[in-house]
């Protein structure tokens, strides 16, 4: 008993938690488990893994947005962007290039975290709501770059992955498991380098220029700086993920450079909890999965049959996700992570009291 | 010549339209420091109602087009009475909240309006008139340029008296200035909050009409792709300022008109350009004087 509340307390705690839960997820292909109304079928079947392994890059993606609007508060709308740089990046050099899969990877981040810089640089001039104005219009413009030359990027019809220089164990439907764990790979990857991030001197000065960004200059610092350090890390991190995105999907469309992309992204992280890593992970996952289950939903004949004003809200997935945003931005501040929060809180103020309760009934 | 007379018209029928947009977003920044996401959808709302409103009279007439522009108003003034009162009050000086809370109800806005009015766009049919060309100076200018501009000027001209001349115009421009001093000297700041919500919102309903003429189309998409021009016309104009708002929709979508016609279709790249330039050389916009 004492051995299981020690372990509770413990700083380790969630890092062992977060390594079984690795392990877990990292066996699933193997095994044979079936979660009817969760997923679409059973988990070593290649449909259910893509479904996973897209939850996993949306987690990662969300976690590197995470870095933006939780940590350092800067509310980006031009988030997509970077993802977008990856995935298109990518799949360009691959193209038109005879590099292999890792250094064309490379050259593409070494591109990404360029833009990163010279984007965020710029958009650091501002500050609040005019940086979200300001991302936006740069991701716009990244999207209209993209729509306007079907010459390079395959325009509306979206740019397919051409396999020639990829290891074949990443390509194909029977090697979904591969992508799969490649997909978890980054995840964890992104999530240590987040959390080291989170840990380091840049870190906790970016935080603290998110509370009170006058008296981190008062103190000598320089808050410009640190913010473009974690401008460039998210936006490096996001182009990493649009890779394995781009890996996972065999292509890429114009869809994932939108505006809608990028306010996905941040119904994810306030889903989740804002400020929360694990707020991040759990609603990139949550999302993933409801957003695929309503699509299912709303095509199936329970909804069909319904009347009219019924079904035309219950068949649109963004619809019911819109108002599920609103609800918990208004009734759930610190969104799931704050209701885990509480409710843990809850419980040990439960469980003091109960034991403050057996000592004064133990004394005679 | 010609061909630079139409253009610039052209432009300036399209800042118009930016105009009627960016007016309400500078003013409800300007007041409440809230940057509005559903802004786009009011417009679209009040573009989609007029025309179902239109297709119900008389096709062509000028009463149909008036009465689909009042639709479009009432409409717009209506949902961003309620959206200030139901989603934006409850979340009072939580400017992250409520800017959440505004981007969850477009995200929601635009799915419903594709589940009620299919993702392919609508086409319109307006009063004759506005589909041909008056000539001046040898430019065939097509009419709904006119209309736009019109709108706009009585919209502007409409907003500078009820802010200069009237007690709740005096509230607004001391909210902009300075609220907590106004709210310090007993003035209910919030019910000039709900009016700022149902100005701006009337003004985008009248913008949504007068876009699907433009256009000749509505769709759901057609409010969050004006927006977009509309953030970038609030930023460069100065954010909370009325006439640099108005100022910086005619530069921007003259600019636009021109490099799209000499520049190989660079519009919207150059009005990015734009927005670059001014960030650097003038954070706070032409007329801000917060940023």
């Amino acid at each position: 008993m004492t051995m299981i509340r020690r372990l509770r307390t413990s700083r380790l705690t969630p890092w062992v938690t977060g390594g079984l839960l690795v392990v877990v997820v990292a066996v699933l292909p193997l095994l044979d488990i079936s979660l009817p109304g969760v997923l679409p079928g059973s988990t070593y079947t290649p449909g259910t893994l893509q479904l996973l392994a897209f939850a996993m890059v949306f987690a990662a993606l969300a976690l590197s947005y995470h870095l933006l609007f939780g940590v350092a508060g800067l509310l980006s709308f031009g988030h997509a962007l970077y993802f977008a740089l990856g995935a298109y990046g990518l799949g360009i050099v691959l193209r038109d290039t005879e590099l292999a899969l890792v250094p064309a990877m490379a050259v593409v981040l070494m591109a990404a975290i360029a833009i990163a810089a010279a984007l965020g640089a710029l958009s650091l001039r501002v500050s609040g709501i005019a940086f979200a104005m300001v991302t936006l219009a740069f991701a716009q413009a990244g999207s209209v770059l993209v729509r306007r030359n079907p010459s390079v990027t395959n325009g509306e019809e979206g740019l397919p992955l051409r396999v020639d220089n990829i290891p074949a164990e990443l390509v194909g439907v029977l090697n979904t498991r591969n992508v799969y764990w490649l997909a978890l790979a980054l995840l964890v990857v992104v999530f240590l380098i987040v959390a080291w991030f989170e840990r380091s001197r840049a870190g906790h000065v970016v935080a603290a220029t998110r509370e009170n960004e006058l008296r981190v200059r008062v103190l000598g610092m320089t808050p410009f700086r640190v913010k473009l350090i974690t401008v460039v890390l998210a936006g490096g991190l996001a182009a990493l993920v649009g890779m394995v995105y781009l890996l996972l999907q065999s292509g890429v469309t114009p869809a994932v450079m939108t505006a809608d992309f990028t306010l996905t992204l941040l119904v994810i992280v306030v889903l989740g909890g804002v400020g929360s890593r694990w707020g991040a992970v759990v609603g990139g996952v949550l999302y993933t999965l409801l957003d695929q289950r309503l699509t299912a939903l709303a095509r199936s004949e329970a909804i069909q049959d319904l009347p009219e004003f019924l079904r035309i809200p219950l068949s649109e997935p963004l619809f019911i996700l819109g108002t599920l945003f609103i609800l918990v931005v208004v009734l759930l501040p610190g969104g799931l992570a704050g209701v885990a929060r509480r409710s843990l809180a809850r419980a040990d103020t439960a469980r003091a009291r109960a034991g403050r309760n057996l000592d004064e009934e133990a004394r005679p | 010549m010609s061909t630079v007379l139409l253009l610039l018209i052209t432009g300036l029928g399209l800042g118009a339209l930016y105009f009627l947009v960016a007016s309400g977003l500078s003013l409800i920044y300007g007041l409440m420091g809230v940057l509005n996401f559903a802004h786009g959808s009011f417009l679209t709302l009040g573009a989609f109602l007029g025309w179902e409103v239109a297709r119900r009279m008389e096709d062509g007439s000028w009463l149909t087009f008036g009465v689909s522009i009042l639709v479009g108003a009432v409409v717009g003034a209506t949902v961003a009475t309620l959206t200030e009162l139901l989603l934006i009050r409850p979340l009072y000086l939580r400017h992250i909240e409520q800017v959440l809370v505004t981007v969850g109800l477009s995200l929601a806005t635009v799915a419903l309006f594709e589940g009620i009015w299919g993702v392919d766009p609508i086409y319109v049919v307006g009063p004759e008139w506005l589909n041909d060309t008056t000539d001046i100076a040898g430019a065939l200018i097509p009419n709904d340029r006119f209309v736009l501009i019109a709108a706009a000027l009585i919209v502007l001209l409409g907003l500078v008296v009820f802010l200069k001349r009237t007690r709740y115009g005096l509230i607004i421009r001391a909210g902009v200035e300075n609220r907590a001093m106004v709210t310090a000297l007993g003035v209910d700041v919030r019910r000039a909050f709900t009016l700022v919500f149902a100005i701006g919102g009337a003004a985008a309903g009248i913008g949504g009409v007068l876009a699907s003429h433009y256009f000749g189309y509505v769709s759901p998409l057609i409010g969050g792709s004006l927006l977009i021009f509309a953030f970038i016309v609030t930023v460069i104009g100065g954010l909370g300022s009325l006439t640099g708002a108005a100022i910086a929709s005619v530069v921007v979508a003259v600019l636009q008109q021109f490099a799209n016609f000499y520049l190989g279709g660079t519009g919207d790249f150059m009005v990015v350009a734009l927005l670059a330039v001014v960030l650097l050389v003038k954070p706070t916009g032409l007329l801000g004087s917060k940023a």
